[in-house]
């Protein structure tokens, strides 16, 4: 009889632990996907901000039409991308065209004193500032989940209940790996 | 980072419960003294019911008080379209669930602090002065300070623990008063003319009383003081985690502490432990400076973030702050996970090479924004700044004469 009763109690601590565990992994798994979804949030941003950029600076760089044409298709290229190997890579060429666009931008001091394009700047310093924390929070996440699916005890429920390692958001091109400095100064 | 949480959160409770001791005793004390040598419970039960009342009020609307009383306004996008990103890039940073509201105290003493019950509905408030001042970079810095307050749960501790020393003081300043008062009249006190043979233990029942009232105050302040000296190193590493940059903090405590404006106009001493940086100005000589100043010394945390050269995790931070301080380090030992975290470099635009003039002349805007007037710019180029009473439409620019239209609010 007392043995019924060890046993019984056993089991029901197991269950406990394993529920326990099973829930932070949905818990953490569930923050993962949130800060991904930050970061979709902000490239967006970022795509519906530059027809804003371009219409206004267009009244004032005539002769730069290649400059526009760069970053149009760079940005079309980056809303048309599927998977995130693409989208990454994308989205790495639509910096790299902003920051070159930027420095032009760097002649036209007129520009550089429109209201207009004043806003529009600081949104866009800030929304390349988002994505990089966002990136920056995403990363976070993974490696804690990562970490708990891993690691004993955890590492027992996460196989049973088949939880896979997240990626980490790396930057693939090496241009990009340095934020795109948004800078009209 | 849920380690940290955790071990504040423990903190909060035994501070909690240490604080709510010394009210009790002292609601006990002054109930001896005032009820007799029987009913000393009566002024505990008064005690707690004061105390509860006070807790009922600052959970369901503690934040909305704090901010009225430091004189904040809630402001909207336009007022200050940099402040809001920034704090939407901290908010993102640290993963928090909503956006917090944000105000603006009109006042030039630069400063900044956060408030509310938990991370969902909090509320960061931050001086027109701060913004005035500060570069885009030592701005985030302060941001992030205020979110990682946020994030580490010490809002709702500092809403707490400051209406319970709020009930303390109260307590002790009701009772001495009356002691004095019903002395200085020179009528007997009611206990005392009972004639119950008892006046000798009732005496002694005052005085340890009276006792009590002195100290009380004092031992609470002491124990909120302690722990909120902790909680600004804290919020200062998790600023360094956030932002990747512990330089844009360093650089903005710097500039807040040699700022020449004067202090803060609207704070007092239960409100001043939420600042960043503490609102009081020095008095000199001042030796206890030490055990009762709320904030650790500015040069102090300017040093140890600038003494962050390897990364901007927890774990850096730690080092930095024994290698300063030559003390024990003040982060949790669980929340010493290595991290590998590299700094960033400052943004380029952080350069504002400014004049404090120049400075001060935007503090001016941003208070008028806040006040509600409407900015113009004429034709002639000319900035117009319309006060909210101005009664009619249209209003004729000083420079050039013409006749402007104003937009509807």
């Amino acid at each position: 009889m007392p043995t019924l009763i060890i046993v019984a109690v056993v089991l029901v601590l197991l269950t406990a632990f394993v529920i326990g565990v099973y829930n932070t992994l949905i818990r953490l798994r569930n923050q993962v996907d949130n800060s991904w979804s930050q970061i979709d949030v902000q490239l967006k941003r970022r795509h519906d901000l530059i027809p804003n950029l371009v219409e206004t600076a267009k009244g004032y760089m005539q002769h730069e039409r290649g400059t526009f044409e760069a970053i149009t298709q760079a940005r079309s290229q980056a809303m048309g991308a599927k998977t995130v190997g693409d989208a990454s890579r994308a989205e790495g060429a639509l910096g790299e065209a902003l920051s070159k666009f930027m420095l032009v931008v760097e002649n036209y001091p007129d520009l550089k004193a429109n209201q207009n394009f004043l806003s529009i700047q600081e949104e866009l310093t800030s929304t390349e500032n988002k994505i990089s924390f966002a990136r920056q929070n995403y990363n976070d996440q993974v490696l804690f989940f990562n970490n708990k699916i891993q690691m004993f005890p955890s590492s027992i429920v996460a196989n049973t209940f088949n939880f896979g390692k997240r990626d980490f958001f790396e930057i693939e091109n090496a241009a990009e790996r340095e934020v795109p400095k948004v800078n009209f100064s | 980072m849920f380690e940290l949480i955790r071990a504040n959160k423990r903190n909060s409770i035994i501070l909690m419960v240490a604080m709510g001791a010394c009210l009790l005793l002292l609601g006990y004390f002054i109930g001896l003294a005032f009820f007799g040598p029987k009913n000393g419970f009566t002024g505990l039960i008064i005690a707690t019911a004061v105390w509860l009342v006070l807790t009922l009020i600052s959970f369901s609307s503690g934040d909305q008080i704090l901010l009225a009383a430091c004189k904040a306004t809630p402001v909207t996008h336009d007022v200050h379209p940099q402040l809001f990103n920034v704090v939407e890039e901290m908010k993102i940073a640290a993963g928090l669930p909503a956006m917090p509201k944000i105000y603006i105290i009109n006042d030039p003493a630069p400063n900044a602090f956060a408030t509310g019950r938990n991370p969902k509905s909090a509320s960061v408030a931050v001086t027109a002065g701060l913004l005035g001042r500060l570069n885009r970079d030592e701005l985030q810095g302060v941001i992030a300070h205020e979110i990682s307050h946020i994030l580490h749960r010490d809002i709702l501790f500092v809403t707490l623990a400051g209406i319970m020393l709020g009930s303390i003081v109260l307590l002790s300043q009701v009772f001495l008063r009356s002691m004095f008062y019903s002395s200085m009249m020179g009528s007997r006190r009611r206990y005392s003319a009972g004639g119950r043979g008892g006046g000798q233990a009732q005496l002694i029942m005052l005085v340890i009383a009276i006792i009590a009232a002195i100290l009380a105050p004092i031992m609470a302040y002491l124990l909120y003081f302690a722990l909120s000296r902790r909680r600004e190193y804290l919020a200062d590493a998790g600023a360094a985690r956030l932002t990747r940059y512990p330089e844009g903090l360093a650089s903005a405590l710097e500039k807040i502490a040699n700022d020449p404006a004067p202090q803060l106009a609207a704070v007092n001493k239960v409100t001043a432990p939420m600042y960043i940086v503490n609102p009081f100005k020095k008095k000199k000589a001042m030796k206890l400076s030490d055990l009762s100043s709320t904030h650790p010394p500015i040069s102090e945390r300017v040093r140890i973030l600038r003494n962050m050269t390897h990364g901007a995790s927890f774990k850096d931070y730690s080092d930095a702050y024994s290698n300063i301080t030559k003390t024990k380090t003040v982060v949790p030992p669980a929340a010493l996970t290595k991290e590998d975290i590299a700094l960033r470099q400052a943004s380029k635009e952080a350069e504002k090479k400014q004049q404090l003039e120049k400075q001060m002349h935007q503090v001016g805007d941003i208070m008028r924004k806040v006040n509600g007037f409407i900015f113009l710019t004429c034709v002639c180029g000319l900035k117009l700044k319309v006060p909210p009473n101005f009664k009619s439409k249209k209003v004729g620019c000083p420079r050039c004469k013409q006749i402007l239209d104003l937009p509807d609010k």
